[in-house]
């Protein structure tokens, strides 16, 4: 079953057109790599499914986006419950400048006043998810922003299994990591794609070929062609998928 | 090979303009910091000549409230006592910050986060009016407007520290916004970003991260502002009633350092006892606004640290 459809999605800014009627289906408990050259949409898309273009003003958006059988860009769908059962993790780690447990609480602590030792499992759990409570157990009180960059990458990865989501989107979240941090964040989200449903903005064609299950290749607001990494990456249908994946452009 | 030898050994025009650019800095930081240190020392020794030279005690300067320099009490003792006018310039101050915060900080929210174009473009030039009016022009709207209310409400004169602190809110209103604008905005874009992301509204937004995140540089805010209403003179001085009395009330006519200082320092004759004790006034203005300057320096270093 598809966790996540889209329906003839078309984004403008302003008169720009940035998707040009996107048509896909994301499975769950599957990794989704969205490929492409930069200005191809893939982060624009990304950022439609837990409506954080909303923060862009002039930004319209036409079409469906199906979330369980909800229109995500419905008038009365929840904002704060889709970004809860929807969550991102961005280019540049973002922790909060409190202590990493204050981190991975403060979802938790938005919503409903839970007593403390549900508060503290939920964070040791999110952590553990993370593959990173061995690193900060002992340094939980201690501001987020003195970890490494990876270390606070995963930080906001519990920070967002924290609040128990259905989808994680993550956009490029390695790109600002070296390349045993970028490793580790792989390690980690090849744990997750057992339980939650990933899509990956990537401009990492080998970390896509590695870790994704599905790959849709995207070009000029449009997709060019999508399916299971392997065929994709092995057999390309579309000359332009060929070309890209063989460095020819991009 | 010559030549080449001797251009390199010649200081070119651009080193000469670099060098000569270099002698005048230094010397306008000279020329600074020897007026610096010259104010510093004058009152400093003008201000300590009273306990050295009249040998006032420090100890009743800080805690008598009778001030009469010019004449002696019945211990044959020069009336010297400050506590009165410190304890009216800190509450002044302190009740003025009270006051102005939260007003800073709704407007300093509203231009940066609730309506970041439209606020700032009719609230920055607002803000900028209000620094720009002289002081004596608050004092006297003070004095003709909020000094008759007060008088109206509560009896009495209607001067006093209730009038000096509405007179000074407004007065660093525009300093407290104006440092909160620049330290929510220096906070990171990404900070809101990831608080959306995780199913946060707006307020809580604010109130969760950007608030907390930016408390260090609001802090400084605030106590850049209660510098400024700490070594306010002229406004002060025109609603505060000035009487030197320990204030028993919001609504009572006293006098805080710097309206003292203002009213009296043509009346003494340099080098009497009256005009050093003056000078004491001004060295614990000084004093007072070195730890509000170190104050500020602290809080950005811890701020920087987090």
């Amino acid at each position: 079953m598809s966790m996540l459809t889209t329906e003839n999605l078309h984004l403008y800014y302003g008169q720009k057109e940035a998707l040009k009627g996107i048509d896909l289906a994301f499975e769950a408990q599957t990794m989704t790599a969205l490929v492409g050259p930069s200005g191809c949409g893939k982060s624009t898309l990304l950022r439609c499914f837990n409506r954080m273009n909303d923060q862009v003003s002039n930004a319209k958006i036409t079409g469906s986006i199906w979330f369980d059988r909800e229109n995500v860009n419905g008038p009365a769908i929840s904002l704060v419950t889709l970004r809860q059962k929807i969550g991102m993790v961005f280019q540049q780690p973002n922790p909060f400048p409190f202590s990493v447990y204050d981190n991975v609480a403060y979802g938790l602590r938005l919503a409903h006043s839970l007593p403390k030792a549900v508060i503290d499992e939920r964070v040791e759990t999110a952590l553990k998810q993370a593959a990173v409570w061995d690193e900060v157990k002992d340094h939980l009180t201690e501001n987020a922003m003195g970890f490494s960059g990876g270390q606070q990458q995963r930080i906001c990865i519990a920070r967002l299994l924290a609040v128990l989501p259905k989808v994680i989107l993550l956009d490029e979240p390695t790109s600002a990591l070296d390349p045993i941090s970028s490793a580790k964040i792989e390690a980690t989200l090849m744990q997750l794609k057992r339980d939650y449903t990933i899509i990956i903005v990537t401009h990492n064609l080998q970390q896509a070929a590695r870790i994704s299950d599905r790959t849709v290749f995207m070009l000029d607001g449009n997709v060019i062609e999508s399916g299971p990494t392997q065929t994709l990456f092995m057999t390309p249908e579309n000359q332009q998928t060929s070309d890209y994946l063989n460095g020819k452009f991009g | 090979m010559t030549s080449i030898k001797q251009e390199l050994r010649h200081a070119s025009k651009a080193t000469r303009e670099d060098v000569f650019g270099k002698v005048i800095t230094y010397c306008c930081v000279a020329v600074i910091a020897v007026l610096v240190i010259s104010i510093l020392y004058f009152i400093a020794s003008r201000g300590i000549a009273t306990f050295t030279v009249n040998h006032v005690s420090l100890w009743s300067f800080i805690s008598q409230t009778s001030w009469n320099p010019g004449l002696l009490d019945a211990h044959g003792q020069p009336q010297i006592g400050a506590l009165a006018m410190m304890v009216t310039s800190f509450t002044v101050t302190i009740l003025a910050a009270i006051i102005a915060t939260p007003f800073a900080l709704a407007v300093a929210l509203y231009m940066t986060e609730i309506a970041p174009n439209r606020g700032a473009r009719i609230l920055q030039p607002v803000i900028e009016l209000l620094v720009g009016i002289p002081s004596v022009v608050y004092g006297f709207i003070g004095l003709t407007v909020v000094v008759p209310y007060i008088r109206h409400l509560f009896g009495g004169t209607g001067m006093g520290i209730l009038a000096g602190t509405l007179v000074l809110f407004v007065m660093i209103l525009p300093t407290v916004t104006t440092l909160s604008v620049d330290a929510l905005n220096a906070l990171p874009g990404y900070l809101r970003d990831a608080s959306l992301a995780l199913g946060a509204t707006r307020w809580q937004t604010i109130h969760k991260v950007l608030l907390r995140a930016a408390t260090p540089r609001l802090l400084t805010a605030v106590i850049f502002g209660m510098a400024r209403a700490f070594g306010e003179a002229l406004a002060v001085q025109m609603v505060i009633g000035n009487a030197v009395l320990m204030p028993h009330g919001l609504v009572t006519p006293t006098a805080t350092l710097t309206s003292q200082l203002t009213t009296q320092i043509g009346n003494t004759v340099m080098g009497t006892l009256p005009n050093n004790a003056l000078w004491s006034l001004a060295l614990v203005l000084l004093v007072m606004s070195l730890i509000f300057n170190l104050l500020i320096r602290f809080i950005g270093k811890r701020g920087q640290l987090s």
